[in-house]
């Protein structure tokens, strides 16, 4: 089986953003960038998928030399090969789409595993733009993914509960917190990974689609009020809930 | 031109969720001197889809059929899409629930258009769209703008008004052919707990973290909650610890909300969590340590015992029901 995971890098969910000189992009200086957390639980999937059904897992990035720390991480975590597709600039989620798009095609996997979303932009498009771009089935929020031969059973979480979800490979899945656990790269993965080479080549190029006109920090919130220090400020808090709120 | 808003529904019930897409739509549209147009896809769905013009839709068109009774995504998408040509919409709306979120981005992709995901604010500025969006898990808003003929907006959960007013609209009903390939990928069954509301749909939130000692305790919110028909929130740290399952956590790895009402117990107000619930409208915490970071986002604040304060508050919002 061929497992393809895209992940993506991302600033550390610790960061405070500050917005750049350009008011269109975060200021970098000083972010710490790791791997998108739902990346992990989909690199997690692909490395089991393997491990289960034989073959290799592929991690592919689209993005700048600093997505060579994402890569790394995955090959310590125990892909076989890893994949850079260079872009040094930014790019909306179409042309990342459109990027990883171009490299799939090629290496036409039978399973292609994305995070459910990024946590820098929050898009939750590009999984689903690849699957479209290509033909291919999705399944979206997976939090359980069953294979046997070329045929999948899915759990995917939908407000309330969940759907179970049937398709057929070659698939792409989007992986949802409770897929798994995300194993902690091993020091012998980290050493390995050190020696193993990272493919390198320029994404193909495409127009955006969605343009950032501006981004900013949200409105500050005016500060909040201390009721009191035990339970004889529940009356006021009712109070307030019901006359100020009005939300009882 | 025309405003086409997917409204989703479930067995026959539309969320409110598309209500509120169908009102954005209908003041999108009003704004640009267009026509707002609902759409409604599935099995029986068009009988009851007149609905849809007490939110603003002039017009519902239904593509009822049979072989759409289960989700199947890329089906469902084609129907979308190929009603979007036909009508020659400009602009789309989907809700960005779970099934607005796997639609929209190949509904997107087959009209060839761009994509803003999870808006909360739309604008109109010499006859274009500005929407605005939050981004790093809300600790900025980015304003888009989608430069293709055709543009494609799903809009957050709760909060845009679904306010009423317009008449009962008129249903037409389009057949779209479909394909095997298109039922690819099918729904085979919806298992939905019945009772609480889902955090990302509920109007009120109790939720409780590793303030509350222990998976047995959150028998005190869950009372809580009965009283205020909430539904019932998670910091990571309690369902890391498996006292609570995944599907309740809030926060920049768990469930992004916006309900009128957030009630944060025994919560310290860490970053991640603050990330998935800072857009609610009114912040409640609840927390012996006056200087948790949650005190900073709360308009209202009591210092003080979770165990003594829930139980009052429980039993005080009882009598003045
Ligand atoms: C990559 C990453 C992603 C993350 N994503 C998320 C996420 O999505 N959601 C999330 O929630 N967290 C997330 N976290 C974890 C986050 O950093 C915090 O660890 C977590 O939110 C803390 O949970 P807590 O507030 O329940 O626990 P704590 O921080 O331990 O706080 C417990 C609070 O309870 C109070 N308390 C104790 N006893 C009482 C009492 N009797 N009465 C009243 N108050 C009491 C204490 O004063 C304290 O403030 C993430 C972390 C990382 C690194
Ligand atoms: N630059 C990138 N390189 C590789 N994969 C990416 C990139 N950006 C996003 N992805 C993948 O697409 C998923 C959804 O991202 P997004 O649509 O940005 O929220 C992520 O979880 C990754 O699996």
């Amino acid at each position: 089986m061929k497992v393809a995971v895209c992940i993506n890098h991302v600033p550390d969910t610790e960061t405070k953003i500050k917005v750049g000189a350009d008011n269109v992009s975060i200021d970098r200086a000083g972010v710490n960038f790791m791997m998108s957390p739902y990346d992990e639980i989909a690199v997690e999937e692909g490395l089991r998928m393997r491990d289960k059904f034989k073959g290799e897992v592929i991690a592919i990035s689209l993005g700048n030399e600093k997505h060579k720390e994402t890569l790394r991480k995955a090959l310590a975590m125990g892909v076989d090969k890893a994949v850079l597709l260079k872009e040094d600039g930014e790019r909306d989620s179409f042309g990342v789409a459109a990027g990883l798009a171009e490299e799939l095609r090629a290496l036409a996997p039978d399973v292609i595993l994305f995070g459910k979303q990024s946590i820098d932009h929050d898009d939750a498009q590009v999984g689903i733009l690849v699957a479209e771009m290509l033909g291919l089935p999705s399944v979206g929020v997976a939090v359980k993914i069953e294979i046997t031969d070329d045929t999948v059973v899915c759990h995917r979480e939908i407000e309330g509960g969940h759907e179970t979800v049937h398709t057929k490979l070659p698939a792409v899945f989007l992986a949802q917190k409770g897929l798994n656990e995300p194993r902690y790269p091993s020091l012998k993965g980290i050493m390995a990974a050190k020696s193993k080479p990272i493919e390198e080549k320029p994404a193909v190029a495409t127009a955006a689609r969605v343009e950032t006109v501006a981004l900013r920090k949200p409105a500050a919130k005016a500060a909040g009020r201390i009721l009191g220090t035990d339970k004889t400020a529940v009356p006021e808090l009712i109070r307030l809930l019901h006359d100020e709120a009005k939300i009882i | 031109m025309k405003v086409l808003a997917f409204a989703e529904q479930r067995d026959g019930k539309f969320k409110r969720s598309s209500f509120e897409s169908v009102r954005a739509a209908h003041d999108i549209a009003e704004s640009l001197g267009a026509e707002c147009v609902a759409l409604v896809v599935g099995s029986g769905v068009a009988a009851g889809a007149g609905e849809l013009g007490q939110y603003g839709a002039a017009r519902v068109i239904a593509v009822d059929d049979a072989a759409l009774a289960s989700h199947a995504n890329r089906a469902w998408a084609k129907a979308i899409s190929t009603v979007a040509k036909k009508e020659g919409a400009g602009i789309v709306f989907l809700p960005a629930s779970q099934m607005g979120k796997d639609l929209a981005p190949r509904v997107a992709v087959q009209l060839e258009a761009g994509l803003a995901s999870d808006c909360i604010a739309l604008k109109v500025e010499n006859g274009d769209i500005l929407a605005s969006r939050p981004v790093f898990a809300g600790k900025a808003v980015a304003d888009v703008r989608v430069k293709t003929a055709v543009k494609v907006f799903t809009l957050r959960p709760n909060v845009f008004p679904a306010t009423t007013g317009g008449a009962a609209a008129p249903v037409e009903t389009v057949a779209v052919a479909m394909e095997p390939a298109d039922r690819v990928t099918v729904v085979q069954s919806v298992a939905v707990a019945t009772g609480r509301p889902d955090v990302t749909e509920a109007d009120i939130i109790v939720a409780g973290g590793r303030g509350m000692k222990g998976p047995e305790h959150f028998a005190l919110l869950e009372s809580l909650a009965d009283v205020l028909g909430a539904a019932i929130g998670a910091s990571r740290a309690v369902v890391d610890a498996g006292w609570r399952p995944h599907d309740e956590q809030v926060g920049q790895t768990g469930k992004t909300v916006s309900p009128t009402l957030y009630i944060a117990c025994g919560i310290s107000g860490a970053v991640q969590h603050l990330a998935g619930m800072s857009s609610s409208k009114y912040i409640v915490a609840i927390n012996k340590d006056k200087d948790a970071p949650i005190f900073g986002l709360a308009d209202y604040g009591i210092v003080g015992d979770v165990f003594e304060v829930v139980p009052a508050l429980t039993e005080q919002l009882k009598k003045s029901k």
